[in-house]
């Protein structure tokens, strides 16, 4: 089978072994348990609570309302009696206005989760977002515009980020109900494709997702070559179709449209069940948890109590790390709150932590070797430390997608991504600031 | 539980690492060394002049570091590579002095002085090479310079000359004899640069290992075929002669060890062809027309001063680039 794949990139020990067999094993707070709900999860404005402390709440209720459009709206993920509305720490690492439910036990489901007609409506309503990570609001992402002709719709199942399998874990038990999303999607734009991009690292999940949609000519299952970050957005539309992205563009813009497995999964459930967003698929994973698995949890559950529930620390982790190890957040504290975009709870030991100390820039070339976007990330680095924004720009820093691939092949182990993403932001506002003016 | 620690992502890191690589480099050279070694006349003196040089570079770099209050970084092995490359340029017949006197101008004024590894801006042990062969020429090439190899059969070992010197002089036509004695390393020449055999098997051990790119060394290498077969020596090309200029001289340790020095070689894959290109071109035409027998070390030397500029106006065309109006 030919595999297909973008130009560039690296490839990390992919470490899935450690959970890729683990079934999905559901897990509920216990009665009394607090869950915490943030008022953002996603990118765009926060939502406003629009419940009190005392209120009872059922599951699928809607407790914080998106006001912008540009936004999602939040839904207890529990039934129980409100205790708190106020800030929390967020896997993100910013406080968070948060609404903490007690779980009373009973998971009474809210009888109307979702008050809308058309599939977009319900999309919106139900609070879906990306939840592969960048938690972008995912009605935001389907109306792109009457300019803009969507020809393929491409399901991001390449999970490139080495340790997480919820996304695998899904499709081999789930599959169906990603497919009939993506249908449901399709129906949204006539005539489109739909396509299912999976790393050659999980035939099992290419071996169902064929199964599943063999009678189904406008949806066809890509196998990928097994490559980080074969899942970045423009990566994947480059591999499955091999049209580029251009420079400060959307996907939209060569006629695609990319969701996460989970995303898609929601969508189903949202249009076809009516059910708002509460849950998720997790991964808990890592060389310091004694049982790495893969939990389906609702939001709002500790990383605590999840790792507790994969039997806790073998050795004292090092590092705790919201999502993968590519361009997961690396957490000071695991009393934060599962999100929507929670993909893995990775805890790592010291041996796999290790930050090794920087050292001259040898211009082996490695990083321009490795950079799936073209750029050559040693003068990026070089540009930073000299503070020359002018140089950062031709060199084309805005365009970094920070995935990191250049600081994982250093082997003088520059922090070149790390330097880039800092000075990026910074470019990005000082430029925002004279367009402003 | 203990505290965690937060850092930037990534947070894994490839297990490559600078030692790793200066290792493969020294893996990559050991066994051309120990052949020129053993097939010079002068072994004792040719191996006492590789530890020699060495020694001395990796002392060097101590030195500068502790002076200037540096972080001590000899332990990445790039010292130890210097040293080695230095000494493979060098005679057999070397004075023990004048390693010591190549590694401080290798590792100090051109390593050091200029931000020391990965900013020098020309090859550190061509840089000590060539302010030998300025200021020490006799020594460097003389006629007393270059013995015939251990088992080489002269007519006249006081006044023999190396292959590339008597092509120069306009010697006797290329036999194929020449060229296996060139592949061989059964040839006069620096201690390092006559094993021509060992020389390609090492560069093809850091191609299979990633640790330089096959861009420079095959360019280079096709390129002063080319023109030797085109051009050649008294006005016409064969093949046989250009064949032989691949295995003589100093082009095979010059392409793979010294032309893709990182630092002083492009980052770009165009600027690794133009490098190569350029480097073949300047071999070729200092041996067919300049005043030295031998141009590896300066047409490296001077694509070394293009490097910048070639980084520049070859960056690769970055994903999705959007053309200026």
């Amino acid at each position: 089978m030919e595999l297909k794949t973008f130009r560039r990139g690296v490839h990390p020990h992919d470490g899935k072994e450690l959970s890729n067999k683990a079934a999905i094993k559901t897990l509920n707070p216990e009665p009394g348990e607090l869950v915490t709900i943030p008022m953002s999860q996603h990118i765009g404005a926060p939502c406003e609570p629009i419940v009190k402390p005392g209120e009872r709440v059922l599951v699928g209720q809607k407790i914080g309302e998106a006001k912008a459009f540009v936004s999602s709206p939040v839904h207890a993920s529990v039934s129980g009696t409100v205790k708190f509305v106020k800030p929390v720490l967020t896997p993100g690492g910013a406080m968070v206005n948060s609404v903490i439910i007690e779980n009373d036990g009973e998971f009474e489901e809210a009888p109307e989760q979702i008050d809308a007609e058309k599939a977009i409506d319900k999309i919106k309503a139900a609070g879906i977002v990306g939840m592969g990570g960048a938690g972008f609001p995912t009605h935001v992402k389907l109306s792109p515009g009457p300019d803009s002709k969507i020809t393929d719709i491409i399901v991001n199942a390449a999970e490139c980020e080495p340790y997480l399998t919820c996304d695998h874990r899904c499709m081999v038990e789930r599959g169906g109900e990603l497919v009939d999303g993506l249908k449901i999607m399709l129906k949204l734009f006539p005539g489109a494709k739909g396509h299912i991009g999976i790393e050659a690292n999980k035939p099992d999940a290419i071996a169902e997702m064929e199964k599943l949609t063999k009678d189904d000519s406008d949806i066809s299952v890509v196998a990928l070559k097994c490559k980080y970050p074969q899942g970045s957005e423009k990566q994947l539309i480059s591999a499955i179709t091999g049209r580029e992205v251009p420079s400060g563009a959307l996907p939209a813009a060569v006629g695609c449209i990319v969701d996460n497995v989970a995303t898609v999964m929601a969508i189903r459930a949202a249009v076809s069940d009516g059910k708002a967003l509460t849950r998720r698929v997790v991964t808990v994973t890592g060389d310091a948890v004694v049982s790495p698995s893969n939990f389906d949890v609702p939001l709002g559950m500790t990383y605590a109590k999840l790792i507790e529930a994969a039997g806790g620390f073998k050795e004292d982790p090092a590092k705790v790390i919201s999502g993968g190890p590519m361009m997961g957040i690396a957490l000071h504290d695991t009393e934060v709150p599962v999100t929507k975009t929670t993909s893995g709870i990775l805890c790592l030991t010291k041996k796999a932590a290790e930050i090794p100390p920087e050292s001259n820039c040898i211009r082996c070339g490695k990083c321009v070797e490795h950079c799936p976007m073209g750029l050559m990330p040693l003068y990026l680095n070089s540009d930073t430390l000299a503070g020359d924004d002018d140089a950062f720009i031709a060199h084309h820093g805005i365009d970094c997608i920070e995935c990191g691939s250049c600081s994982f092949i250093c082997p003088a182990k520059r922090q070149l991504a790390q330097s880039i993403r800092v000075n990026k932001r910074a470019v990005m506002a000082k430029l925002r600031a004279k367009g402003g003016k | 539980m203990n505290k965690l620690v937060v850092s930037s992502t990534p947070h894994i890191r490839s297990n490559d690492s600078v030692q790793r690589i200066m290792l493969d480099v020294i893996i990559a050279l050991a066994p051309a060394t120990v052949a020129g070694i053993v097939l010079h006349n002068h072994s004792l003196n040719a191996a006492i002049t590789v530890a020699i040089s060495i020694i001395a570079c990796v002392f060097f770099e101590a030195l500068f570091q502790k002076i200037a209050k540096q972080p001590c970084t000899i332990s990445d092995l790039s010292a130890v590579v210097t040293g080695l490359l230095l000494a493979m340029n060098l005679p057999e017949t070397s004075p023990f002095w004048m390693p010591i006197v190549g590694a401080f101008f290798s590792i100090i004024v051109a390593k050091q002085l200029f931000g020391g590894l990965g900013q020098n801006f020309i090859n550190p042990a061509l840089a000590g090479r060539a302010f030998l062969l300025a200021a020490y020429p006799t020594n460097m090439t003389g006629s007393s310079a270059f013995g015939p190899a251990r088992f080489q059969t002269v007519a006249d070992a006081a006044t023999y000359a190396t292959p590339l010197a008597s092509l120069k002089e306009g010697g006797a036509a290329v036999t194929t004899t020449d060229i296996v004695n060139g592949f061989l390393g059964n040839v006069g020449g620096t201690i390092g640069e006559t094993c021509a055999v060992l020389l390609i098997l090492g560069g093809i051990y850091l191609i299979v290992r990633k640790v330089i790119s096959w861009r420079i060394p095959v360019v280079y290498i096709a390129t002063v075929f080319i023109f030797m077969l085109i051009f050649g020596r008294n006005g016409a090309g064969d093949f046989l002669g250009a064949i032989n200029e691949l295995v003589v001289g100093g082009l095979m340790l010059g392409a793979f060890f010294m032309a893709t020095d990182y630092a002083s070689s492009p980052v770009t894959p165009v600027g690794q062809l133009i490098m190569g290109f350029g480097c073949g071109v300047l071999t070729s035409i200092i041996r067919l027309w300049g005043g030295y027998p031998e141009g590896v070390s300066y047409s490296i030397l001077l694509m070394n001063l293009c490097v910048p500029l070639i980084d520049r106006f070859t960056a690769p065309k970055i994903f999705g680039e959007v053309k200026k109006q």
